[in-house]
């Protein structure tokens, strides 16, 4: 795994959560570096209404674990604030579908008060939202908009799908000059453990990790589906002697274009798996990006395997909504057959 | 709906307040307050009130139970709310709007909203949101504080076309008070002098964050003044004291006098006694001898005695409202949990016509479980 790469030999593990891993990154990075600081709702008393900064004020206090009042378009623009005064704000929105108040503060300043300072200003701040379906929220709880923000030059979009990995990116982002929109899946926050080094270190931004060596077709995929397309990837091995490469994105912005290509060189196919709607999601980047870098080796049409048009309906439907493993299944299938 | 000509409640029952204390019609036992006068609503109308509480409040513990066994998903308790949402929606008349947030069932179902479809949006049915075409009533809002602009707005498109029996009730909770929307919309409001009026359910606590935390002001009422709206205290557990001071701002929204403007702030004071919703502990951030306290001001407990003690209740009555209320939830749930729904759900509504995009995606979609049957898309993780 190669956030392990990452890590000092001979580090003690723990076995964490995903939510465990973010936890972790903040902690080691606020113990590390006292200009970090959190701010939210909730995220005091309440350790967050996922428990992410658990346990984080009674060590820090409530000087550097802040709970503010109920306002995103307040949060963000304060941490912007407190970025250019000096210190590492990382802020919590209690779920992505509620960030839109603070979207103007994060595109039109955020985004771009180093350039448009050129350079005088930057912005290192985190935004951490949990996004994504699949747990039988509420209305407006389940949001996967991650290409609203991938559109938005200045910004860095960053997905983990492991709890190694959301432990080391998320030290990255924090330790990262530009700001960071920090998207958790909350359908795997809690859904498996892994080995996680207990010191502090850093996946690095931009690299996408080969979760599964393929010869026949490279899957795209980030966050809370890479693990229904590694269930369909050995499903296909098993059923049809099809032998997938799965490639974890982890970061959508900036895009690991390299991996992205090398992948596809190597096996010709492509498919893309997000939960996103597909019309405009970042599928469509990864496509025609593939088309502009490596036309001459492709043998079959992109598939696109994506949540509908239509929005995230409530919970009676998500599983329809949602890319199962069948649906990925048979669209690589497709392609591969074609 | 009362129809009664209250317009010199306010004096009366304004006799009652003292500085920033909140406008009471009964005290914390029931007992009618020497300095107010009870509201003139006919016996049958205090019963319907009676009646609708007691319905809220039975409603609310079978959903809380449902939520337990897995057979609705996340719930928004409302216990002790229930008082100041039956008597917003009693002072409304039948033409004006109502503006929900997701805690507001008993105020939905109050202005005409079916019980069962209620429970459908809980069942999780998109169908839940459907509203009865004669009423006017607009889906529950989840997002914080993004109703205020949006029922000004309606305000105003009334106010625009001359309707002047048609005024706009918005519900808002203390940390919406925090939010942006709210702010803009209170201004829009005072500016151009539109019908509503917007009641900030003050229950102390927004999921974790106490009321002193949300805001520095003194209270959530006196942020009125700020915007040139009216602002009034209300103890919202006294929903005598909430049906006559909402009562008398819609009136005003309607027809104001000319030294008066039409929108008002009213914040009804209560409290959440449970959690914010069924996902939420408030053991963790909050002492529970409070949730006591408040317990003793409880607006069903309140409204009881008042009831029995000038007559328009006794034990009989009592015994035939509390069946008819028991009945009319279980019938609600029966027809709930008979609902049945389909992938074509998903898809129908989101445009007038559906585009032929969209409409592919659904036929792969429907391929798909043709070919693989239901249970191969139970679950994601697999």
């Amino acid at each position: 795994m190669s956030s392990a790469a990452a890590t000092e030999a001979g580090s003690p593990t723990e076995r964490l959560t995903l939510v465990e891993g973010v936890r972790e990154g903040l902690h080691t990075e606020m113990e590390r570096d006292d200009r970090v600081m959190v701010l939210g709702e909730d995220v005091g008393k309440n350790g967050g209404v996922f428990r992410a900064t658990e346990g984080l004020m009674e060590e820090f206090g409530g000087g550097r674990v802040v709970d503010t009042p109920l306002a995103e378009s307040g949060i963000v623009g304060s941490a912007i604030g407190l970025a250019l005064s000096g210190l590492r704000p990382v802020a919590e929105m209690q779920f992505m579908g509620f960030m839109y108040p603070a979207f103007d503060q994060l595109v039109s300043h955020a985004a771009r008060l180093r350039s448009r300072s050129h350079g005088q200003y930057t912005c290192p701040m985190v935004v951490r939202a949990p996004y994504g379906g699949g747990i039988r929220a509420p209305e407006h709880h389940s949001e996967s908009k991650e290409a609203f923000f991938v559109h938005e030059p200045g910004l860095k979009v960053v997905i983990p799908s492991t709890p190694a990995d959301a432990k080391g990116l998320l030290t990255a982002a924090i330790r990262d000059p530009d700001p960071v929109v920090f998207l958790e899946p909350k359908l795997i926050y809690r859904a498996f453990r892994e080995d996680v080094p207990q010191n502090s270190y850093e996946v690095s931004l931009g690299e996408a990790s080969v979760r599964r060596e393929g010869s026949d077709i490279s899957v795209y995929t980030w966050g809370a589906m890479t693990r229904p397309t590694l269930i369909a990837a050995d499903n296909l091995a098993d059923e049809h002697g099809v032998d997938c490469e799965v490639v974890d994105l982890r970061t959508l912005s900036p895009l690991d274009v390299g991996t992205v290509v090398a992948s596809f060189e190597k096996t010709g196919r492509a498919a893309v798996v997000h939960e996103a709607p597909k019309t405009a999601g970042v599928g469509a980047e990864i496509a025609t990006t593939i088309q502009e870098e490596a036309l001459m080796y492709q043998k079959a049409p992109i598939k696109r395997i994506a949540g509908l048009d239509a929005p995230m309906p409530l919970h009676a439907l998500e599983d329809y909504y949602l890319p199962q493993a069948v649906r990925i299944q048979d669209g690589i299938l497709e392609t591969v057959e074609f | 709906m009362s129809t009664q000509d209250d317009a010199d409640y306010q004096h009366s029952i304004g006799a009652a307040q003292s500085g920033d204390e909140p406008i009471r019609v009964l005290d914390d036992d029931g007992h009618l307050l020497s300095s107010a006068e009870p509201p003139a609503l006919s016996e049958a109308e205090l019963l319907e009130m009676y009646a609708d509480i007691k319905l809220a409040r039975h409603f609310d513990q079978r959903a809380v139970s449902f939520q337990r066994q897995g057979r609705i998903a996340t719930y928004a308790p409302m216990t002790g709310q229930e008082g100041s949402q039956v008597a917003t929606s009693h002072a409304l008349d039948d033409e004006d709007w109502l503006f929900p947030t997701y805690r507001d069932h008993a105020a939905k179902y109050v202005h005409g909203a079916d019980l069962a479809t209620l429970l459908k949006t809980l069942r999780g049915y998109r169908e839940g949101y459907s509203v009865p075409e004669d009423v006017n009533l607009m889906p529950e809002y989840i997002p914080i504080a993004t109703q205020v602009p949006q029922a000004m707005g309606m305000a105003w498109g009334q106010l625009l076309q001359g309707n002047d029996d048609t005024a706009v009730l918005c519900h808002l909770g203390d940390g919406a008070t925090s939010e942006g929307d709210f702010h803009e919309g209170l201004n829009f409001a005072g500016v151009f002098d539109v019908p509503a009026v917007f009641v900030c359910n003050n229950n102390q606590w927004a999921i974790s964050m106490p009321r002193e935390r949300q805001t520095a002001s003194g209270t959530i009422a006196e942020k009125a003044h700020a915007y040139g709206v009216e602002g009034v205290r209300v103890d919202g557990m006294d929903p005598l004291a909430v049906y006559a001071v909402t009562r008398a701002a819609i009136k005003k929204a309607k027809a104001p006098t000319d030294d008066e403007r039409r929108p008002t702030l009213i914040e009804s004071v209560q409290y959440r006694y449970g959690a914010h919703t069924t996902s939420d502990d408030p053991s963790v951030y909050r002492d529970e001898t409070e949730s006591e306290t408040w317990r003793d001001r409880d607006p069903l407990d309140r409204l009881e005695t008042y009831l029995y003690q000038t007559d328009v209740l006794d034990a009989e009555r009592e015994a035939v409202i509390e069946a008819r209320v028991e009945d009319e939830v279980s019938a609600a749930i029966e027809t709930a949990e008979r609902a049945e729904t389909s992938p074509e759900r998903m898809v129908e509504h989101v445009y007038e016509e559906t585009p032929d995009r969209l409409q592919e995606q659904l036929d792969e979609l429907n391929a798909l479980r043709e070919k693989y049957g239901d249970d191969a898309f139970a679950e994601v993780l697999g």
